[in-house]
């Protein structure tokens, strides 16, 4: 499904990613670990195709088509979806009615027919369950006045109305309650299937309880210098990041 | 202001026109107000009121007043008839009598919508005691021009404890050819009384437009008063909105601007008695080469009055807009409660904005806070809304339709909003996909 190969990125003229390797297939969840500052929101970015980050090599295939070349719209129609590590607030744009215009955006570029009003506030009052959000964050800006918690429900709200075909989750765990936590994983494995996949962004192991990855990664100054199964993130959760520090530093 | 303008044009020299119907009290006015204007002439860029607005190149068109009625107007889809109570249209300033409708207040015997022209010559008591009271000709130029040369107008007077329901419309529409008019409506609101009033400004071609609204809400008295201009890339339009206000009486006075080649919206408003409350908000939304100019007096003369104003902009291409409010409080005006807000967008990097918030306070013990805001279109929320599936024109369509939608959600009837959203609409063509429905 995502298949990106010696990734070269950076912001601003400064090179965060150096030469990254990932392959994703459909149905699997991979984490993504590592430290503050080793280029995770880049990489997550750059997927996203959020402006002012630039690619200087490396290709990225998104279902064998070339995911750098999309805007970021285009990339959200083709079904990747990022849930934010600091979702922006936009007052006075209505969060449900921008949602139908996102949704019907990404039917129309299948082909599907676009949901009338009746049809989409169904989906969103199933879906704002799922998340155990209060049907009220309906007629709210987006974004606008939510606690941290309620923010990052909502993104996983939008991930569940849009279904894509590839979630990336930056770090959408970080400053959770334990509840909160549960319903998050809940919506990514309501989601999860065969045909979903899932990069989870994360801190901590504490998610990946809820949300089991087939692959855990580690990311160190814009590269991937470890990759291994679920107990990984036990390992690191244990020993911390410096015993993969020494071993790259070994390696050169 | 001693400079007479060099002017070619027909507003070098003034003279009322000789109407034998009219009041020698109304005539003598109008000869003061003539005199007034011929000794000031046009105000000029040395006149502090009138820094950021260029007066010259209307002083530069020989503009003629138009002979009299007509028979029919492009009403451009702004005639509200049927969904306002009344509405009397006027073109080139005269009354046109058979699209006007004033059935849904008849019955009502405590309200009364005249023309100005039928107001001047009847015994009405509550214009011989308003009329050309309130906006002050000796100091404002255009005024006096205004007060000279009024054809006509609408003269709506809602006596004590009447309930005006709906909306009362009064369109005024410029036709081109070098013609002006000078509008002149007076809208008195009795004690305990309740009225909403909207002027709509609208035309095609060159035309000058120069009206003055009177408003008095006595003691006590709830008064919307609407105004909207959607005047021609070549026209000019200066409208003065003059309020005043006695005691624990309510107005709220919406200035939007969809256009015009050059705008000045001028209101003043006197805040003259106990306890009385104000909310004057505005949007102008502007391309091209359109000049809005936003010039606004509060003067709180009077202790625990409340204020709140709020202006936007939203400026693309070449365009220029300007808000410069001024509030008085006065030094017995204490308890005083005011907010002024400016916040301005700008769409493009040849358009420019002045915003110049003052305050003037005279007493002590007052609230008063007022600030103003210049910014572009948030990118964050923009790439948010990408990185959902909208593309990008329709992502700052959201964005530019949230900032208006501020100011004209609060707009008190849905014809009102309807029509401004469509001017805004039309103002940003290609940046604005039309709005596919209601909100849910
Ligand atoms: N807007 C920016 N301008 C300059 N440097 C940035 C910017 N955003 C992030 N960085 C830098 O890029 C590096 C990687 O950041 P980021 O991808 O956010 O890391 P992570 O998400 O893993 O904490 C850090 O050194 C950070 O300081
Ligand atoms: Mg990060």
């Amino acid at each position: 499904m995502l298949q990106i190969t010696n990734l070269h990125a950076g912001i601003d003229g400064k090179e965060i990613l150096r030469g990254l390797d990932l392959r994703v297939n459909a149905g699997e969840v991979h984490a993504i670990m590592g430290l503050n500052g080793s280029g995770k929101s880049t990489l997550a970015n750059v997927l996203a195709g959020r402006p002012r980050y630039t690619v200087t090599s490396g290709e990225v295939l998104f279902e064998g088509k070339n995911l750098l070349e999309m805007k970021a719209e285009e990339r959200a129609r083709e079904g990747v979806f990022l849930a934010m590590q600091y979702p922006v607030e936009i007052p006075g744009v209505n969060n449900i009615y921008f949602l139908k215009a996102a949704l019907n955006s990404i039917r129309k570029h299948h082909g599907l027919e676009e949901l009338d009003a009746m049809d989409f506030l169904q989906l969103a009052r199933e879906k704002m369950k799922l998340v155990e959000l209060d049907e009220s964050f309906m007629n709210r800006s987006v974004n606008e006045g939510f606690s941290g918690g309620e923010k990052k429900r909502n993104e996983i709200f939008q991930m569940a109305v849009l279904d894509p075909k590839l979630a990336i989750l930056d770090e959408t765990d970080s400053g959770l309650d334990i509840d909160a936590l549960r319903i998050v994983a809940d919506g990514v494995n309501t989601l999860q299937s065969e045909k979903h996949s899932v990069i989870v962004i994360t801190h901590y192991q504490r998610l990946l309880r809820y949300l089991v990855p087939d692959f855990v990664h580690v990311l160190h100054e814009g590269r991937i210098v470890k990759s291994g199964g679920k107990e990984l993130a036990m390992t690191l959760e244990e020993r911390g990041y410096g015993w993969i520090e020494e071993e790259v530093a070994a390696a050169q | 202001m001693t400079t007479i303008l060099d002017t070619t044009g027909a507003l070098q020299k003034v003279v009322p026109p000789q109407n034998d119907a009219e009041p020698q009290r109304i005539a003598t006015i109008r000869q003061q107000a003539a005199e007034r204007f011929s000794a000031t002439g046009l105000p000029t860029a040395w006149d502090e009121e009138w820094k950021y607005t260029s007066l010259a190149p209307l002083g530069r068109i020989d503009w003629r007043l138009s002979p009299g009625s007509v028979e029919t107007a492009d009403t451009q889809g702004a005639s509200m008839r049927g969904r306002a109570a009344a509405e009397l249209i006027f073109v080139d300033g005269h009354l046109l009598r058979s699209p006007s409708d004033i059935s849904g207040l008849s019955g009502a015997a405590g309200v009364r919508l005249l023309s100005l022209s039928e107001a001047l010559t009847s015994s009405e008591p509550a214009v011989e005691r308003w009329f050309a009271r309130l906006a002050d000709y000796q100091r404002h130029p255009l005024t006096a021009l205004n007060t000279a040369l009024a054809a006509d107008g609408a003269v709506l007077i809602v006596d004590d404890g009447e309930v005006v329901d709906g909306f009362v419309h009064l369109l005024f529409i410029g036709s081109g050819s070098d013609v002006m008019s000078h509008p002149r409506n007076l809208i008195v609101a009795g004690r305990n009384s309740q009225l909403s009033i909207v002027e709509t400004y609208i035309g095609s071609g060159r035309y000058f437009t120069n009206s003055v609204t009177e408003i008095v809400a006595s003691e006590n008295a709830v008064v919307s008063h609407t105004k909207l201009v959607r005047e021609s890339p070549d026209a000019f339009h200066i409208g003065t909105t003059q309020i005043h206000q006695e005691r624990s009486s309510s107005v709220r006075s919406h200035q939007m601007s969809v256009g015009g080649g050059m705008v000045r919206n001028e209101v003043n408003v006197a805040l003259m008695g106990e306890g009385a409350s104000l909310v004057l908000e505005g949007l102008f939304v502007l391309t091209g080469r359109e000049h809005v100019d936003n010039h606004t007096v509060i003067d709180h003369a009077t202790p625990h009055c409340d204020s709140q104003e709020l202006f936007k902009g939203i400026l693309d291409q070449q365009s220029r807009g300007i808000f410069d409010g001024l509030i008085i409080v006065r030094k017995d005006a204490q308890k005083t409660n005011s907010r002024q807000v400016n916040r301005n967008l700008l769409l493009s990097e040849n358009a420019i904005v002045d915003s110049k918030p003052t305050l003037e306070i005279h007493a002590d013990d007052v609230k008063c806070n007022h600030g103003s805001t210049i910014g572009q279109l948030d990118e964050e929320a923009i790439f948010y809304l990408r990185a959902r599936g909208i593309d990008e024109a329709e992502a700052r369509s959201f964005l530019v339709d949230a900032f208006a939608s501020e100011i004209i959600d609060r707009l008190p009837f849905e014809p009102l909003r309807e029509w401004v959203r469509r001017g805004l609409f039309e103002q940003m063509p290609g940046r604005l996909p039309e709005r596919r429905e209601e909100r849910p």
